[in-house]
């Protein structure tokens, strides 16, 4: 009887297999120097052949020796069926295929908890599918047309007051203001969301800024990109398109140091602050960029030195929602003499309406905004048992936070918005518009601005790798080399032209509804063909 | 919907045919199914009791029997009364209540006070609603000074003859009326859902679909304790009229810009764009965003009118020295001021507030 080493790993522990056909490869090599993993390697096969070469048929029989391309056997090394082999073989001799017997979560724990990037594989579920737009204008009162009427697509970024708090004085039948009220930014509403350079390349987080910056200033539409915990190029800080910015502060204070200096230089004011608290992808856990990620640059921006980068689970010092609002909110709102919103980033939780409920309180009214991030959100590294097992589905906890601050009258004092998912089928107004009619001012996305400008990676465990330094699309990485796989005017004009069809559908959507501003709340638009979210939502169950 | 709506403003007090007559010739198929009017500063009957609050309602004996109580309960004392001798004839297509209750009270003594007063007598209709709704008793519409609600489900020439409003017998008289020829066709019939509505001195019809219905009805439930029912979509306009006038105590064409705020691009562009974005921010959720025209009564006895930002709904207003009147379509005012100078007649804008004063003088705000 052979014998069979059962401990090694061997390809088909792998989740993903090369299929390699070596009669149709040339031996060019591309595909071994696309795979960033080193999941391909060549090696030199005896094989047995029969050959006729004669004008009669005279088969001969030769062992010879051959180059072919093998998987390497190795979970450091395993192939995570980005497919970049098979993008770049001239002949279709090589491309990986999914293997569900794999044995990945057993045997892959060998140096620790796994990690990766991407969006949770688990909880993909798709509320906002079983939800339709199904109040239609139809003879009651007439349906917009979609591409005739204007749309007034805005939503509030900063604190809102309540009609009897604004300091209003009445004259000759004119209405005053008597002092300035807290900042408020009419945007678009969806938001870039808060991808630092570090976890992004350089580039990548450049072809999201250019297409952020095209957006406002030749398509008229006032998009805002958080730059997430990683700072920002000081010659951005200090240009005039700083407006177009949101500046995100997390537990780690990555790149302030970079940004307070720059504050005297400022031409403009940022559109806001974004206080990061946690992220749907990986509730309670900090930020997280490995120390493969952790460039020169990287280290200058953030000013640090070559180790991996662990923000820690909570802001030091912080203790309660009071505190938070005393300590942090005041004094970025002073740091900007209160002239820029600041709002707050939390993973969706059960406890999201209590917090929103003691911001809505706050006395000094100076939250802008609750951002609320739901478990479907993307990362570029955090444990896989964060990404899979903890966190909260964003659709039901809006609701629950906007219909809060109805019961008490408060709602639209903070805007709401909700991310995690949004766009995770390609569907981005569709998944937005369903959000706001349940109560989001607006949305912020992320993952799909990255799959946009190339990024592969999906929920069924394609890639994922974001966290490993080696993305084989240039866009989380740092590496120079892989860098320039991405192109960054085209990767920005992807982002552009997806951002103008976004805005066209969710024109298609407010028509038919006979809404031309945004129907925030309008939860009467919508029906669900499933009971138990019905009820859940509040909305009118279909069948 | 598409209620026919309309308004009569008139220096000499009129009888509620003209408004009748107003109403029937904008009647178009199957859309008749109710009358309901709001008269205001009354003259007839209730002339001598101008500065008494009258209380209309609809009830059964019981329910009749209920409100006497309470009243007496609360120290109202009774000063006037006026029951319709209804015309009975067979075949009239209306769906009547038992009785129809016109009476007027004087303040219990204890209450001086106008604010006082005027919290009162929205308390006491809001409780007499509250009890004649829960034993199904009747339907309280109105309670405040020289003003009187008639409401009733069928057809409007029908309900006139049962409350002999062709007959111009004088008893019915005033120099407001505020008219809507249509019960709620498209949900479930209740009489608290036909227009007009009534808060505190401020009355409203509007017609078209409020699509914004329940953000704003969200919205209202906890700004005010008179903000109830919600039995109609346009219930709405009128929380919101009285929010913004009596509550907010803004001036009127701040209105216009809670309802149909101004685009973004607009205010930008404004000198007072602070004034009105933070208008816009603060009571978002009171915008109406679908087809809507309003005629609305004020207090003082002024009347308003405006359409949606998109002029979905269209509104007239026409008139000569003596009569000023309002119609969702002009056919309206054809027939009761025939004679008019129609090329004076206003057509308000998508962006316009017009209010026409009590000499009938009209002011036309832009947005």
């Amino acid at each position: 009887m052979e014998t069979v080493k059962v401990q090694d790993v061997a390809v088909d522990d792998l989740p993903w297999t090369i299929e390699y056909h070596s009669e149709r490869c040339t031996l060019c090599g591309s595909c071994l120097a696309s795979c960033t993993f080193g999941a391909i390697k060549p090696v030199v096969r005896r094989q047995s052949v029969t050959v006729s070469e004669g004008n009669q048929p005279k088969p001969a029989h030769r062992q010879i020796a051959r180059t072919i391309i093998e998987q390497v056997a190795s979970f450091a090394n395993a192939c995570r069926g980005c497919g970049m082999c098979e993008r770049v073989c001239p002949n279709h001799a090589i491309r990986p295929v999914r293997n569900p017997d794999n044995r990945r979560t057993l045997l892959s724990r060998d140096s620790g908890p796994i990690k990766r990037g991407g969006r949770t594989n688990l909880n993909a579920q798709r509320t906002l599918d079983k939800i339709i737009v199904g109040r239609i204008s139809q003879m009651t009162d007439p349906s917009l047309d979609a591409q005739r009427h204007t749309f007034d697509m805005r939503a509030p970024l900063g604190r809102v007051l309540s009609a009897r708090e604004l300091p209003f004085s009445m004259t000759d039948g004119h209405i005053t203001m008597t002092h300035k009220a807290p900042p408020v930014r009419w945007i678009y509403p969806l938001i870039f969301s808060d991808m630092s350079i570090g976890a992004l390349s350089t580039r990548a987080w450049e072809a999201v800024a250019m297409a952020t910056a095209y957006l406002n200033e030749r398509c008229n539409i006032p998009i805002r990109m958080s730059s997430g915990e990683g700072g920002m190029p000081v010659k951005l800080l200090e240009s005039e398109h700083l407006k177009y910015f949101i500046i995100q502060i997390a537990s780690g204070h990555f790149g302030w140091n970079r940004i307070v200096k720059a504050l005297p230089r400022m031409k403009v004011d940022p559109a806001a602050i974004l206080i990061k608290i946690g992220q749907g992808a990986k509730p309670g856990d900090g930020g997280l960029l490995q120390a493969e990620k952790v460039a020169p640059h990287v280290q200058a921006i953030r000013g640090v030195p070559k180790a991996t980068l662990s923000s820690p689970p909570n802001h030091q010092g912080l203790y309660s929602i009071e505190e938070s609002v005393q300590k942090m909110h005041l004094s970025l709102n002073a740091a900007f003499g209160f002239r820029v919103p600041v709002a707050i980033k939390c993973a969706a939780s059960s406890t999201s309406v209590s917090v929103y409920n003691n911001l809505l309180r706050d006395p000094y009214k100076i939250c802008g905004g609750l951002f609320l991030d739901g478990i479907q959100g993307g990362t570029g590294a955090a444990n896989e048992v964060s990404l899979d097992h903890t966190g909260h589905p964003i659709v039901s906890k809006i609701r629950d936070c906007y219909l809060a601050a109805v019961r008490q009258g408060l709602q639209g004092q903070i805007p709401l918005y909700g991310g995690g998912g949004i766009g995770l089928t390609g569907n981005a107004a569709a998944d937005a518009f369903k959000m706001i009619c349940l109560g989001a001012n607006g949305v912020f996305c992320g993952k799909i601005l990255i799959q946009l400008l190339g990024c592969v990676g999906n929920e069924h465990g394609r890639c994922n790798s974001c966290n490993t330094g080696k993305c084989p699309t240039g866009i989380c990485t740092q590496d120079p080399r892989l860098v320039k796989r991405l192109d960054v005017d085209r990767g920005a004009q992807k982002i552009v032209d997806y951002v103008l069809a976004f805005d066209s559908e969710m024109k298609k959507l407010m028509a038919p509804i006979g809404n031309s501003s945004l129907p925030v709340g309008r939860s009467d638009a919508l029906v669900s063909t499933d009971k138990a979210i019905a009820d859940k939502l509040g909305i009118q169950y279909v069948c | 919907m598409m209620c026919r709506i309309g308004a009569i403003k008139s220096k000499n007090p009129v009888q509620p045919s003209m408004a009748l007559r107003l109403m029937l010739p904008q009647q178009e198929g199957h859309d008749n199914s109710g009358f309901a009017m709001v008269m205001q500063d009354l003259y007839g009957v209730f002339g001598l009791y101008k500065d008494k609050p009258l209380l209309s309602m609809a009830c059964t004996q019981q329910g009749g029997h209920l409100v006497e109580e309470y009243m007496d309960a609360h120290r109202f004392v009774k000063m006037s009364e006026w029951l319709p001798v209804p015309d009975k004839r067979k075949g009239l297509n209306i769906q009547t209540m038992p009785y129809y209750i016109f009476r007027t009270y004087d303040y219990p003594e204890y209450v001086t006070d106008p604010d006082e007063r005027e919290a009162l007598l929205l308390d006491t209709r809001l409780a007499l609603r509250q009890m004649l709704t829960e034993t199904g008793q009747g339907y309280i519409y109105s309670f405040w000074p020289d003003v009187l609600t008639l409401k009733e489900v069928g057809d409007p020439m029908d309900i006139a003859t049962y409350f002999h409003l062709w007959d111009d017998n004088g008893c019915l008289v005033a120099k407001n009326i505020i008219v809507q020829s249509r019960q709620n066709t498209n949900y479930e019939i209740i009489r608290y859902a036909a227009h007009p509505f009534f808060l505190q001195g401020y009355t409203l019809c509007a017609n078209g679909e409020n699509t914004f219905y329940t953000k704003n009805k969200e919205f209202q439930s906890s700004l005010f304790r008179g903000y109830i029912g919600f039995e109609s979509d346009s219930q709405t306009f009128l929380y919101t009229l009285h929010y913004v006038l009596h509550e907010l105590k803004w001036p009127i064409p701040y209105y216009k810009h809670v309802i149909t705020p101004l685009p973004f691009s607009e205010i930008e562009h404004r000198e007072d764009k602070d004034v009105l974005l933070s208008i816009r921010q603060s009571l978002a959720h009171l915008e109406i965003n679908g087809p809507n025209t309003i005629i609305a009564g004020l207090p003082d006895g002024r009347m308003m009118t405006c359409c949606d930002s998109k002029k979905l709904r269209p509104v007239v207003v026409g008139g000569d020295e003596n009569t000023v009147a309002i119609a969702s379509e002009v056919c309206g005012i054809n027939e009761i001021l025939p004679d008019r100078d129609t090329s004076k007649d206003i057509y308000p804008d998508e962006r316009e507030i017009v209010v026409i004063d009590n000499d009938l003088e009209v002011k036309r705000w832009k947005q």
